[in-house]
């Protein structure tokens, strides 16, 4: 097995944080993990990006050109990447603040609305959390449990209110693709 | 009949600014592409980006430009200005490009008085590695590398480029603006004109250091930049002119007293 | 032990901390930054660590010169436009015999280049990127694992010889975070009669790389010959992936590697018994293992991500005995394993052999 993630959106959106904490959750759960960040000059213009590889076997391009799901939190972000996502894959987007519709219809597609479910808890800035329990309930990469562990450890908080509204935030997520189905 | 009262200028490019918003490079860059129209030198005019935020200059200037490597501008310039005496030539440099690494061909090109005009972008840190810490950072600044803030001890104090180049023999015109208000702006414009002017009547080495914001690094907002600049920035750093040769030595001659 | 996410810039920082590196100096250059950023906050808090962010890549080496005469474990760590101004130091130190690590990011070139990863500096480290008659250890690691492990035994093997020891990755390496086990490294063996620190009562010492005359640099030159051998004998590192039942090798390092291993899984499920042959010291490289493979194998692939440079030390070493055949990209590309993988169903064929042997 060998999943190959995009996560992409605006600097700031926590982009970089989703894509380390399933990579620190895979890892947790045993499997050979790699994250690769986009840097330098192509994160200038405000977007950050990054790959995750989660595999069973040795990983040797940590590179996705055809990517088995792409998370994206903002419009340019579905722009730049629906059309690498390979065919049957899944493509999770931010439908709170993504207006375009995808283009793709050879792919499997989960709107989320996560910035107004983070709104809903409290804290907007848990948007990326949801989006996570929304990912996680769908591809199973990893159990909530260890993703949820590996977070914390990730985040560096040990501040409580910070672990709860995450918990919270990904449990929305989670919940809300089962009340869609 | 309607006047045009503004426009891009004719030695600017059609091309969109890479630069983040705030950002005082793509301020400066408008400024010596109105000069340049204005002095009307478009076509003898060659340019030099430097390694650092503005390294992609030559996609905005409409004029003949060639990249140097980091911190070498000023003795490419040399190179240039040596074969072709009649021609116009600039180096544009940031802090890193002309303080750190190219301190030495900075300082030798304005020595030797190369008839050069420099435009110094000094922004307290290295912009495009994603903010540094500058030769020309603030006491107590914090950047990726000094996680704790500039300390004198470790890393020594902002170095003073337009005010240690002043006591270079070789220079002719040197002034420190800055681009946070609309009046520096137009300060800073007329300051290159000036540079510029003194070269085509060869006058010997300009520099123009500018104190740009990089709110991206600074981690502040546009407006919060410019505040910085007027609070804390000029107090280290100065504004004005410090060094106008060919005026001091009119008024010598006129057997005034100069400063 | 512990396994950690981490990234490639930071595990090399880390590694090199435990190994006991107090004295870092360097200069900002993408795509490495993280490893003065991270030396910075760790070197603070280590008792006597130095970090010095340095006018320029020319200043750094120099100041780990320094470093490395009056005793400390030094390193400085860039790519590829400064590692060319750190080669003046460079010979320097190979000349003064003084160790210390060198660590080259590499991304695209020449010139500015871009900031992507790229295997272009393969001559600049191997065959003496700065003057005179010298040699220094390269090392190129193809993992996170290895991007510790190496810079641990990178200490180690300067000491040892007292010679610079550059580790060659490259853009992809240093930004990709991928679990490792630092490994607890070997307490420093390294003599005081090599330091510098002042006479005091005792007779006084020079280092220098100043030889005036001829036969005296003459011998000079022969000594460190000698050294080279003998690191050259002890010293070579090399990996053999599924090279057991191969009917084609596959020669390739660092990110190359790493690309190369993913297409000989897919050649091999395509029934292509393709194995690796990924040299881990490029410097001494493993020449006589390579020729030895030649005697049983008569068809290799030199992968670089590069116009080809490493494939000429494939080609000394097997010394026409096999077919060698070529695929090179440049610039900054990282291809998929996939698109080796058809390279190379391209370009061999079961009776030719490797098509465009050259
Ligand atoms: C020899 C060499 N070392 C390092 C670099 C990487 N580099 C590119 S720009 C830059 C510094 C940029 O800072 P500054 O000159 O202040 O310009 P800014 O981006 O702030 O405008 C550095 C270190 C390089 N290109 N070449
Ligand atoms: S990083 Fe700073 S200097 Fe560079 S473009 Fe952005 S604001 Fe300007
Ligand atoms: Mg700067």
């Amino acid at each position: 097995m060998m999943v190959k993630t995009i996560f992409s959106g605006f600097g700031g959106q926590g982009v970089l944080m989703m894509g380390y904490a399933l990579a620190h959750g895979a890892m947790s759960a045993g499997y050979h993990v790699t994250f690769l960040p986009a840097y330098g000059a192509e994160v200038r213009g405000g977007t950050a990006n990054c790959t995750v590889a989660v595999s069973d076997d040795e990983i040797a391009s940590p590179i996705a050109s055809k990517p088995d799901n792409i998370v994206v939190l903002n419009a340019p972000s579905l722009l730049t990447f629906q059309n690498r996502l390979a065919p049957g894959g899944a493509l999770f987007l931010n439908s709170s603040i993504i207006a375009v519709e995808p283009s793709r219809h050879d792919v499997r597609i989960f709107k989320i609305p996560s910035s107004e479910l983070a709104e809903k808890l409290g804290n907007p800035r848990t948007a990326n959390t949801v989006m996570m329990g929304a990912f996680l309930k769908i591809t199973g990469l990893v159990p909530p449990d260890i993703f949820l562990s590996s977070m914390e450890t990730v985040m560096g908080s040990k501040k409580k209110s910070v672990i709860e509204i995450n918990h919270k935030a990904f449990a929305a997520g989670y919940e809300f693709l089962k009340i869609a189905e | 009949m309607m006047k045009k009262v503004f426009g891009r200028p004719r030695s600017m490019k059609k091309n969109i600014f890479h630069y983040c918003a705030g950002c005082g490079h793509s301020i400066a860059h408008r400024l010596i592409a109105e000069v340049i129209d204005e002095l009307d030198i478009r076509g003898i005019t060659i340019g030099i980006p430097p390694a650092g935020c503005a390294v992609l200059a030559y996609n905005y200037f409409d004029v003949d430009m060639i990249e140097a490597q980091h911190g070498r501008g000023p003795a490419t310039a040399t190179g240039i200005k040596r074969v072709l005496p009649d021609r116009i030539v600039f180096s544009y440099q940031g802090d890193g490009d002309l303080a750190a690494i190219g301190i030495a061909e900075s300082f030798h090109a304005a020595n030797r008085g190369e008839n050069i005009t420099v435009v110094f972008i000094n922004n307290a840190v290295y912009g495009m590695t994603g903010g540094q810490m500058a030769p020309t950072s603030m006491l107590g600044q914090k950047t990726t590398t000094s996680p704790v803030g500039r300390d004198i001890v470790l890393d020594g104090y902002p170095i003073q480029v337009s005010e240690i180049f002043s006591l270079l023999p070789g220079t002719a015109y040197i002034e420190r603006c800055t681009v946070n208000s609309p009046a520096s702006i137009l300060k800073t414009r007329k300051a290159i004109r000036k540079a510029f002017q003194y070269q085509i009547d060869g006058l010997g080495f300009s520099l123009v250091e500018i104190l740009s914001p990089c709110p991206t690094n600074w981690k502040m907002t546009p407006i919060e930049s410019c505040r910085w600049i007027d609070e804390v920035m000029s107090k280290s750093f100065p504004l004005g002119v410090l060094k106008d040769l060919p005026a001091a030595e009119q008024k010598q001659k006129r057997g005034e007293q100069t400063p | 032990m512990n396994k950690v996410l981490m990234q490639g810039n930071k595990i090399i920082g880390e590694a090199a901390i435990r190994a006991g590196c107090r004295f870092y100096a360097g200069y900002p250059i993408t795509p490495q930054n993280e490893i003065p950023e991270y030396m910075s906050e760790r070197l603070r808090q280590e008792e006597g660590g130095v970090f010095i962010q340095s006018e320029s890549e020319v200043a750094a080496i120099h100041m780990v010169i320094g470093a490395s005469a009056a005793g400390a474990r030094a390193m400085t760590s860039s790519s590829s436009p400064g590692i060319s101004l750190k080669q003046e130091g460079i010979s320097s130190m190979a000349a003064c015999e003084l160790p210390a690590v060198i660590i080259n990011m590499m991304r695209g070139g020449p010139g500015l280049g871009n900031i992507s990863a790229a295997q272009g500096d393969y001559f600049q480290a191997t065959k003496g990127g700065g003057h005179g008659d010298y040699r220094i250890i390269v090392l190129g690691p193809d993992s996170a694992q290895e991007l510790a492990d190496l810079t641990m035994e990178a200490f180690d093997l300067a000491d040892r010889y007292r010679t610079p020891v550059m580790i060659l990755a490259d853009g992809m390496m240093g930004q990709m975070m991928e679990p490792v086990i630092f490994k607890t490294p070997k307490p420093r063996d390294y003599p005081e009669s090599f330091i510098m620190k002042g006479a005091g009562a005792g007779k006084s010492k020079i280092i220098r790389g100043l030889i005036l005359d001829p036969l005296d640099m003459e011998e000079h030159n022969w000594t460190l010959d000698r050294k080279y051998q003998v690191i050259a004998q002890n010293e070579t590192r090399h990996e053999l992936y599924k090279a057991d039942d191969a009917e084609l090798i596959l020669v390739a390092y660092g990110t190359g590697a790493r690309i190369a291993k993913g297409a000989i899984k897919r050649l091999r499920d395509l029934g292509l018994r393709a194995g690796l042959f990924r040299p881990i010291t490029l410097w001494p490289f493993p020449t006589n293992e390579l020729r030895d493979l030649a005697k049983k194998i008569e068809n290799f692939l030199v992968f670089e991500m590069s116009t080809g440079k490493m494939v000429e030390d494939v080609r000394l070493a097997i010394q026409g005995r096999a077919r060698i055949g070529f695929h090179g990209r440049p610039g900054g590309v990282v291809p998929t394993p996939v698109e080796l993988a058809n390279v190379v169903m391209r370009k061999y064929d079961r009776k030719e052999g490797i098509i465009d042997h050259y």
